[in-house]
């Protein structure tokens, strides 16, 4: 009895570090209604900054705890300065602009911290008058986990007396619900936003800074951290604190006890637990959906078809790309292929999100479902290249059948937490399945056949695959079924009014869009000899947006042009020392300064050379 | 003076306003009549800063207000009370009046709390309560109510007559009376013509985007083709 006593006790400790860390990020969803994917490297930033300063001055229980409160308000700056600089410019920007851009913040502060910190981990000190265990019943408890029982709830105190019994609290629920109403009731919404925006930053800081003790300060912690912190926002209903602490209690509680029985669930059970609290409320336990109000947005483009000119160029890039190993050195052939991959992948992606309309944030998860399929099939059943590459669009497609059942009931940011938080389930059994999928070390030995062994045999079997494959989306793009899946995106209710069952044919979208992503992850895995659980990981679900967004969005072409200049700049960057710093950089700067992607950026140009000439005959 | 010339305003590929032309001057309550879909609440709207594809003038006191962002022309002295009320409904009735509050102007009347309980005694009743669990009178007495926290001189009042109890628009053209009578101006859109009638001085007819007509209430009867034009459904 004592035992699970102290269980529980472990249960609730890792719940207050939770908490700390999720209840910021619903406070900046709640009210900013961006999605802050550089959660975590606030979190990141304040354990580093906290770890400095307390080990720098080390000035026992008054140093330990003016560390973390310095941690806390360096980050909270550091929020400010986001806020102001980057984040206000995109406000009215879609839901995949302001998460690409706050991915290109993850990167940039991921190398921020390698050039200051160095490489390696560092093992934080105990919390000075707090450094041993108390017995509880017999067990021994660690004194830090009953300080952190304690500071969770009164943090979660703290925030209630803010949010309740002061004006600017007052005003940060109102905006909560509708923020366009409290502007004509004279409130500068600039400046609450970036308060609360300080706030939520502030509070990752101070998860951060007091997780030191507990854990060891990484390089790693911001992405690790930031799965876990989504799930619970999303389960405690985005934009609510008392969601968030109930939330966090939850999974951590069941946890500890989950964790006796079967060790290996740790990773998995935060989001089995947000996949059923969604199905019973989609909106979180505390969560309401979104008022509508709102400036109403610019209604799609009618996609056109190609003009002739436009097909014609198209013929002759396909005809170069499918002469190209017969010039082209095998350094680029690796490209090419890559760049099939690439295009197929950012393909599936644009139909999910152009055609259908459903915003992915775990798009990666077929993509990497595809290529484990393929590689277990060579691994445990002996498949040859094409049977194992049969296998790979099926588990997309399965995979995405399975979730996609319950991400089509959820539409906007809910629907892209889903599909994020149905990748890290995948993610987290590939990683922790060792014995099936190797865990870390992958799945070696995925070759192609001896007659597609060479790359530029190779090359032809992704030509053929990735082109079908894309041919395969803009043909149904162009179907009724696409026409259908466009109509719903464009007003769900008057599709569901003349008689469409939307939610039937975005799940059919979804599963298809699941399948090819499947299919350009069969190509990935052979290509390669080997299969890892990054294909599934958050960072490859972030590439293929960028792609998207690159290319921009409303066109069919977009994905392709997008692809292409994200594999060349990738492949560029990549060589460089703090790579992940130049790549942010340019990420930032496409979100903030061509909005439509690079496809749009060529038409504006198109059209700014047409004017021009037409201006200069004019002149003669 | 509120002076509108010459606005237009289109929600993504539809143009709503053609071309308003109005005024409202100080101490005037002017009724902006027209049918359902005619422009009135995107009038209000564009006044106000909240829809974003528009062009054309706003004057306020003989400032231009046009293209600024919605809080600064609150600030100005314009108050507006939404249609379909956008009641804040997890803040109680106080904490919805917190939100509107403002520090008080020179030229405009002076709300306080309790002055706002005398104007809405039902408000007072329910201070405690969360927007969500007011009446549909209950919350439209709220919405204005907050509004004037702000301590308006003009209020833009969209159809404050709509879906609420018989009773309860009787009580709001007193109320309305009586902002008049402080000196607030008004402009006020409906589609109830007696309504309006009952409490404005000049009525202003859209439709289409457009004004058709703008004059007193006493020409509108002598002239009953442009009512039965304009307004009858």
């Amino acid at each position: 009895m004592s035992f699970y006593f102290a269980q529980l006790l472990t249960g609730l400790a890792n719940a207050s570090s939770l908490f700390l860390i999720s209840c910021g990020l619903s406070i900046i969803f709640g009210v900013t209604r961006i999605v802050n994917f550089a959660h975590g490297s606030f979190y990141m930033i304040g354990a580093y900054v906290a770890y400095s300063t307390i080990t720098t001055l080390d000035f026992g229980i008054l140093g330990f705890w003016g560390g973390v409160i310095f941690a806390s308000i360096v980050v909270g700056l550091v929020g400010l300065l986001v806020e102001v600089t980057i984040l206000r410019r995109i406000y009215h920007a879609p839901e995949l602009f302001q998460l690409v851009a706050t991915f290109g913040l993850v990167l940039i502060i991921q190398d921020l911290t390698l050039a200051i910190w160095g490489p390696q981990d560092y093992l934080g000190p105990r919390a000075p008058g707090l450094d041993r265990a108390v017995r509880i019943f017999g067990e021994p408890i660690p004194e830090y986990d009953l300080a952190l029982i304690v500071i969770g709830p009164l943090v979660l105190a703290a925030i209630w007396v803010l949010f309740h019994r002061t004006r600017w609290g007052v005003l940060v629920r109102a905006a909560t619900q509708d923020r366009e109403m409290i502007g004509a009731l004279g409130v500068n919404q600039a400046w609450l936003f970036s308060a609360a925006f300080m706030l939520g930053a502030f509070l990752a800081g101070l998860g951060g800074a007091l997780q030191v003790p507990r854990e060891s300060v990484n390089l790693q912690m911001d992405l690790s951290v930031i799965g876990q912190a989504f799930v619970v926002v999303v389960i405690g209903g985005m934009g609510s604190v008392t969601g968030a602490f109930v939330a966090a209690v939850l999974i951590s509680v069941l946890n500890a006890f989950a964790v006796l029985l079967f060790p290996q669930i740790s990773l998995v059970l935060p989001f089995l637990v947000m996949a059923v609290v969604l199905i019973v409320r989609p909106y979180g336990l505390f969560g309401k959906p979104g008022s509508g109000h709102g400036p109403a947005a610019e209604p799609e483009q009618p996609m056109r078809l190609m003009s002739k000119g436009e097909a014609g160029l198209l013929a002759v890039f396909v005809a170069l790309l499918a002469l190209s190993p017969l010039f082209a050195a095998n350094y680029t052939m690796v490209l090419l292929i890559d760049l099939l991959v690439a295009t197929l992948f950012a393909v599936s992606l644009h139909f999910l999100m152009g055609v259908g309309g459903m915003v992915s944030f775990g798009h990666a998860a077929y993509f990497g479902l595809g290529a484990y399929a393929a590689a277990l099939g060579v691994k445990f059943l002996g498949l040859g290249m094409i049977p194992a590459m049969i296998l790979g669009p099926i588990a997309g497609g399965l995979g995405a059948l399975l979730f996609g059942w319950f991400c089509v009931r959820l539409s906007g940011v809910y629907l892209a937490m889903l599909t994020l938080a149905a990748a890290q389930i995948l993610w987290g059994v590939t990683f922790q399945w060792q014995e099936f999928t190797g865990g870390d070390d992958g799945i070696l030995g995925v070759w192609p056949a001896s007659w597609a062994k060479s790359n530029q045999a190779y090359f032809y079997v992704a030509f053929v695959l990735c082109l079908g494959g894309i041919w395969l989306l803009q043909r149904v793009a162009h179907s009724p079924f696409g026409y259908t899946l466009r109509g719903g995106r464009d007003s769900a209710i008057r599709a569901e009014a003349i008689g469409i069952n939307l939610k039937r044919h975005q799940w059919m979208g979804f599963t298809l869009a699941g399948a090819v992503a499947g299919l350009a992850g069969v190509v990935f895995a052979f290509s390669k000899g080997s299969v890892f659980p990054d294909t599934l990981a958050i960072s490859k679900s972030v590439d293929g947006l960028v792609m998207v967004l690159l290319g921009g969005i409303h066109s069919l072409a977009g994905p392709i042009l997008g692809a292409g200049v994200f594999v060349l700049i990738e492949d560029w960057v990549t060589k460089l020392e703090f790579w992940r710093f130049i790549f942010g950089v340019i990420i930032l700067v496409v979100v903030l300064a061509a909005p439509d992607g690079v496809a749009g950026g060529v038409s504006r140009l198109r059209g700014l050379f047409s004017r021009r000439t037409k201006d200069g005959e004019a002149a003669q | 003076m509120l002076e509108v010339s010459n606005l237009t305003a289109s929600y993504g590929g539809a143009s709503i306003l053609n071309g308003i032309s109005l005024e409202v001057r100080n101490d005037q309550v002017v009724a902006l009549l027209g049918r359902n879909g005619a422009g009135k609440s995107t009038t209000m709207k564009s006044i106000m800063g909240l829809v974003r594809q528009k062009s054309g003038s706003v004057k306020y006191d003989g400032v231009e207000v046009m293209g600024r962002e919605s809080y600064l022309i609150c600030r100005t002295g314009l108050g507006y009370v939404p249609e379909d009320r956008r009641v804040f409904t997890d803040l109680t009735v106080e904490e919805n009046l917190e939100v509107g509050r403002r520090d008080a102007r020179d030229d405009a009347p002076v709300w306080t709390i309790e002055r706002l309980y005398e104007l809405f005694p039902n408000l007072k009743e329910r201070r405690r309560n969360l927007g969500k669990q007011l009446s549909g009178g209950e919350q439209q007495m709220l919405t204005i109510a907050r509004t004037l926290m702000g301590n308006p001189k003009t209020i833009l009042l969209d159809e404050p007559s709509e879906g609420i109890a018989p009773v309860i628009v009787e009580q709001m053209a007193r109320v309305i009376a009586q902002l008049k009578s402080e000196g607030l101006s008004i402009l006020l859109s409906e589609q109830n013509l007696h309504f309006a009638r009952l409490v404005c001085d000049r009525a202003c007819i859209i439709e289409k985007g457009q004004v058709r007509y703008d004059g007193t209430f006493a020409d509108l009867d002598a002239n009953p083709d442009i009512s039965s034009q304009y307004l009858a459904v």
